[in-house]
């Protein structure tokens, strides 16, 4: 069924990243010598569009990357991944993306537009209440009390695909009161003490720091997110994309995922 | 002075994209829209549920402006009589929503009436719990929308001429009479103008119902969210959604057309 509409969404833009996607596809012996992938020759600006909850550790990665390689920019797009993946269909601007799941980053994938998506991060959801915890908050079981508000992601992002899988592994009947459309949304109305009860992801709740509770629920271990990076196929400026990703991929990358609370892939 | 052919020629021209950029996104839904499954997902069960709501929420908030807005719209015709200060707050504060953005509204509408809000945790207390509500929804279109119907009921009370209503209370007639027999039938084509911009406004927030009232299918989850939240898996309904949605507003601009001019709403 998607399939029909993305292709609908790729000829409103004008099929015009289809088209950069298949000439780069072939050898471009003539192009700029800026773009050749030798290791001296970085250069330039690149787009990286990203999951909501890589946002923190994303901007201190391209901050480090910047200074290790003068002469480049690296400018960061954060939103929810389905969205993202939707964008970068429909022809926006793109030269390198990681997505908070796998199916989203099919998504990009079966447009034939993602180039070797590699796993670089896991994440697991926890429960967060505001401080104090007034309804009384202890584990999973307490999302199916009906005088709790409760924020969960809707299905349709990967917070929430992740949020109904542990659910249903659980046997639990959520009673949410609001199915947001992003992860950060359900910390915010937590962080408001509009909700009693939500689940984030691990790293969301190290993030907001004091102003929410977090309550590590074993059962989560089991409900692994893994995010995918990937270059864009037809990106102007592919070395340094290749670059970055390698970056992310690295020993440096690596440790300033881990320290955010992301998992090891 | 006549505007000189070739200046007219440019004006017919940017005039001409004007059009074209308000048309045109219109006409590539319809083009665009996945026609050979418009039942199947009219029929499915996001549509039907979310044009439910929004018609509901947009009518109970269209008649709650009313009951607010023209009086309103009363107080600010009569303050054109008041000191400078004090008239000038009215009228910044009635058009302060038209100019927020909506999520800033509906930010505001939580810190006010969300279960820690300033009055919502006096409410909380007394077992009310607004947020997450379908009157929420209902609060926060209100919120939106109220300025435009005070706007055109205020308009039409500027424009009606006060010696009429003078004439009327000199001839004896009681100021409940002359309001109802005159000020009513004077002022009730900017009501009308002002109740049809009112829905439309209501039919189409996104910004502040999001933000306050959350969204949660059948209760808080209206048309604009739900286009929205379609995109995400489905683009195809998020089409259909947005059709739908042009076709309501559409429809109840058009129907009430007659009234929108103020002369023929009199005869």
């Amino acid at each position: 069924m998607s399939r029909r509409a993305l292709g609908a969404l790729a000829a409103v833009a004008g099929g015009a990243l289809l088209l950069a996607g298949c000439s780069s596809a072939a050898p471009e012996p003539g192009s700029s010598p800026a773009s050749s992938p030798s290791e001296e020759a970085l250069t330039g600006s690149i787009t990286v569009l990203a999951a909501a909850s890589l946002t923190e550790t994303f901007d201190a990665l391209g901050a480090a990357f910047e200074a290790e390689h003068p002469g480049t920019t690296v400018t960061f797009s954060y939103g929810g991944s389905s969205s993202l993946a939707q964008q970068i269909v429909s022809g926006a601007p793109a030269d390198v993306f990681a997505a908070a799941n796998e199916s989203t980053m099919q998504t990009v994938d079966d447009a034939g537009l993602a180039v070797d998506p590699t796993i670089f991060a896991t994440n697991v959801l926890e429960l967060v209440v505001p401080p104090g915890n007034p309804g009384g908050v202890t584990g999973l079981a307490d999302l199916a009390r009906p005088e709790l508000a409760i924020a969960l992601c809707d299905v349709a992002v990967p917070c929430g695909s992740a949020t109904q899988q542990l659910l249903d592994q659980e046997g639990i009947t959520a009673q949410p009161d609001t199915l947001e459309q992003d992860v950060k949304l359900v910390l915010t109305k937590v962080q408001l003490g509009e909700a009693d009860a939500g689940l984030v992801y691990v790293t969301d709740a190290a993030t907001a720091g004091d102003a929410v509770e977090g309550i590590a629920i074993p059962e989560a271990q089991s409900v692994v997110n893994r995010y995918p990076i990937a270059t864009i196929d037809g990106s102007p400026n592919a070395a340094l994309a290749a670059a970055f990703v390698a970056f992310v991929l690295s020993e440096e990358g690596r440790a300033a995922l881990a320290e955010a609370g992301f998992g090891a892939p | 002075m006549r505007p000189s052919a070739g200046g007219s020629t440019f004006a017919w021209a940017l005039a001409c994209v004007g059009l074209a950029l308000l048309a045109l996104p219109l006409a590539a839904l319809v083009i665009r829209a996945p026609w050979a499954r418009i039942g199947e997902l009219l029929g499915g069960d996001v549509v039907l549920p979310a044009l439910g709501l929004s018609l509901a929420t947009a009518a109970a908030s269209t008649l709650l402006c009313l009951v607010l807005g023209v009086p309103l719209a009363t107080l600010l015709a009569r303050s054109e009589t008041w000191p400078v200060v004090p008239r000038r707050v009215l009228r910044a504060l009635i058009t302060v929503p038209m100019v927020l953005p909506p999520v800033v509204g509906g930010i505001a509408l939580l810190l006010l009436l969300g279960r820690r809000g300033v009055l919502g945790a006096w409410l909380a207390e007394a077992g009310i719990a607004i947020p997450y509500t379908t009157g929420a929804v209902v609060i926060a279109q209100t919120f939106v929308s109220l300025p435009f119907v005070v706007f055109a009921v205020e308009g039409a009370l500027r424009s009606t001429d006060r010696r009429v209503e003078e004439a009327a209370a000199d001839l004896g007639a009681s100021p409940f009479r002359v309001l109802w027999h005159v000020t009513i039938p004077l002022v009730l084509p900017g009501v009308a103008a002002g109740a049809v911009l009112c829905f439309t406004r209501a039919l189409g927030e996104f910004g502040a119902t999001i933000t306050f009232a959350g969204s949660l299918p059948g209760v808080t989850r209206t048309l604009p969210i739900a286009s929205y939240l379609a995109l995400e898996t489905d683009p195809d309904a998020a089409i259909v959604l947005a059709l739908v949605l042009v076709a309501v507003s559409l429809a109840v601009i058009l129907s009430l057309r007659d009234r929108w001019l103020p002369r023929a709403g009199l005869r």
